[in-house]
């Protein structure tokens, strides 16, 4: 049997960022590893470095030593890697569909190609009757669906997803967590998720990788065994309430040690 | 129908009040020694009446509304400018009287200057004939004698040379640290020039000094530094997240200024564009007072040469005329551009 290639590679990743105070130690000795087709959720405090690792992912940012790898798929026409940014980052000058088709558009695809995977998306998030409105005529939820479907549009070998529903009310949040386990259970895209929300890292995600801050590091790295497909119904079950339990017993420690630091 | 936040009573009660207060101030004779509040308590007035009105306006008329203030207030003040002047109040030698101007506007458009060989619109009305007797030329011709056509052309003509450079460099200082920090000193400490005073230097440097060359050089060297300046602090603006998003989506350096750099600067681009245009205009103006024998300010100066009080007057009217007219030109060529801002 031939040994599989992880599709994501982290071996002793460190950042230093370069400050006015001096160098900041963001990310320290990050080792992980994350299979083709799997749903990795990384949950941490604020300023831990999960979304500086994320950013290291997708290139925004260099890494200051150690090895970081994506690991191209089969077809050498599919980008690398997309973001799906925090504060949603979709073009306000673009309308929803051009919005949509951007990443192909800059891929060379012609107008008729890329409109009709783009409505494909906005249909499948129920957006079609919006294509050609303006994001400012747009709710955060729908602005958040356009820039999720903006990077599957572009169908990336790797989804980068840094606090998308961060920013949305709770209901909404809500909805778009079913919508984002419905889309993803159909096409099982390597997804890198960034949240600081433990039951919906839960919910989502087949590993939970949980870190700390100062210096930014892995604590633990949970399996998810909660099967699919899932919906918010999910979070009821006994299964995942345990799960849940589990893992905050085994943060405890680390979680009470970091309000003492705080005080 | 019955409304709750205005009545008619109210509105007549403001009238009456006016009424009343004019009336007194005529038969005492206060407006001599106290113009000034019997000025203010009219204003006052006003504004109240038209506060009532508004208050049981509804929704669907405030666009008439609104029009009716803008234009109304002026056309009041036209007409109290009149009566004010005609009543002997004023010195109709240095403040002819509204109509007085705009009969000198009417003379002025109508007639043809036989000596300069100049018109004030170029007599628009002769097009049909001379385009049958000379064709192409004809036309040109009317054009050519036109003092708004002159204005207006070095006005178009130095904008253009002016703000295309000027967007290029504001982009290149807005994306690029060293550039900027080169030039930034630099180019505010030549943005306080009073761009008037290199008008002579303009004359040096080309060898028409009283040709078109300098007037238009003056213009664009002021739509320059404007437009520069206010494109910087519109590309320095830009969220860095739509940089960031744009490269993430495979934009090269070209998409990058078509897709993101350039949309996401072109609102504030287009503040400086319209500081720039009414900039070229007063420039244009002061270089047309100095040396120039076409083109509005020359009309105003020359008024003033030979004491034609309302020629002087009309020609600042046409001035404003043209800056309302520049202005709405560039909101309109904006919200073309920029649809998604229109809401």
């Amino acid at each position: 049997m031939t040994k599989i290639i992880p599709r994501i590679t982290a071996k002793n990743v460190s950042k230093i960022f370069d400050s006015k105070d001096g160098p900041v130690t963001a990310l320290k000795d990050f080792n992980l590893d994350i299979q083709e087709g799997e749903f990795v959720a990384i949950v941490g405090p604020s300023g831990c470095g999960k979304s500086t690792f994320l950013r290291l992912l997708a290139g925004i940012e260099t890494i200051s030593s150690g090895e970081l790898n994506i690991h191209p798929g089969d077809d050498p026409s599919k980008p690398l890697q997309n973001v799906v940014f925090q504060e949603y980052a979709i073009f306000p000058w673009k309308s929803v569909i051009d919005n949509v088709a951007f990443g192909l558009q800059m891929r060379g695809y012609n107008k008729k190609e890329r409109y009709a995977i783009a409505n494909e998306w906005l249909a499948r998030v129920g957006l079609k009757n919006f294509a050609n409105y303006y994001p400012s005529q747009l709710s955060g939820g729908m602005k958040q669906r356009v820039s999720i479907i903006r990077a599957l549009a572009n169908d990336p070998d790797v989804l980068l997803m840094d606090e998308p529903l961060g920013a949305l009310d709770a209901q909404t949040r809500a909805v778009l967590q079913e919508e984002l386990i419905r889309i993803w259970e159909a096409n099982r895209k390597t997804v890198v998720y960034i949240t600081h929300s433990l039951d919906e890292a839960i919910l989502l995600g087949d590993k939970v990788v949980i870190m700390t801050a100062h210096p930014g590091t892995i604590k633990h790295v949970f399996d998810v065994p909660i099967e699919r497909p899932r919906s918010i119904e999910t979070t009821k079950t006994k299964a995942f309430i345990d799960l849940s339990k589990q893992i905050w017993d085994a943060l405890k420690d680390e979680v009470s040690k970091a309000m003492q630091e705080q005080k | 129908m019955e409304n709750s936040r205005g009545s008619n009573s109210s509105l007549i009660t403001i009238v009456a009040v006016a009424v009343v207060l004019n009336i007194l101030f005529f038969v005492f004779k206060l407006w001599p020694p106290f113009w000034w509040a019997g000025l203010f308590a009219n204003f006052f007035l006003i504004v109240l009446f038209a506060q009532e009105v508004e208050s049981f306006l509804p929704k669907r008329h405030e666009t008439i509304y609104k029009r009716t203030l803008a234009f109304g207030f002026p056309v009041l003040l036209l007409v109290a400018c009149e009566l004010i002047i005609s009543a002997g109040f004023l010195n109709a030698r240095w403040f002819p009287p509204p109509s007085k101007v705009a009969s000198a506007l009417w003379t002025l458009t109508v007639s043809y200057d036989k000596f300069n060989e100049t018109s004030l619109l170029g007599r628009p009305w002769l097009i049909p004939s001379k385009f049958s007797l000379e064709g192409w030329t004809g036309v040109r011709s009317l054009f050519a004698e036109s003092h708004v056509w002159a204005t207006l052309s070095r006005v178009f003509l130095g904008f253009l040379i002016g703000a295309i450079p000027g967007i290029l460099l504001g982009i290149v200082m807005g994306l690029n640290k060293t550039v900027r920090t080169m030039l930034d000193t630099t180019m505010s400490a030549i943005y306080v020039l009073p761009k008037i005073a290199i008008f002579p230097l303009m004359m040096l440097i080309f060898p028409d000094p009283f040709g078109e060359g300098p007037k238009i050089a003056v213009v664009a060297i002021s739509a320059f530094f404007l437009v520069a300046i206010s494109t910087t602090a519109g590309v320095r603006d830009i969220d860095k997240i739509y940089l960031q998003a744009g490269r993430n989506f495979g934009a090269n350096r070209l998409q990058m200024f078509r897709h993101v750099v350039v949309p996401a600067a072109l609102p504030i681009i287009f503040a400086g564009l319209r500081l720039a245009l009414g900039t070229a205009l007063i420039v244009i103006v002061a270089v047309e007072f100095v040396r120039a024998q076409t083109g509005v300010g020359f009309i105003i100066f020359y008024s003033w040469q030979v004491l034609s009080t309302e020629q002087m007057y009309a020609g600042l009217f046409v001035v404003m005329i043209l800056g309302v007219l520049l202005t709405y030109g560039i909101q309109w060529l904006e919200r073309k551009l920029l649809p998604w801002r229109n809401e």
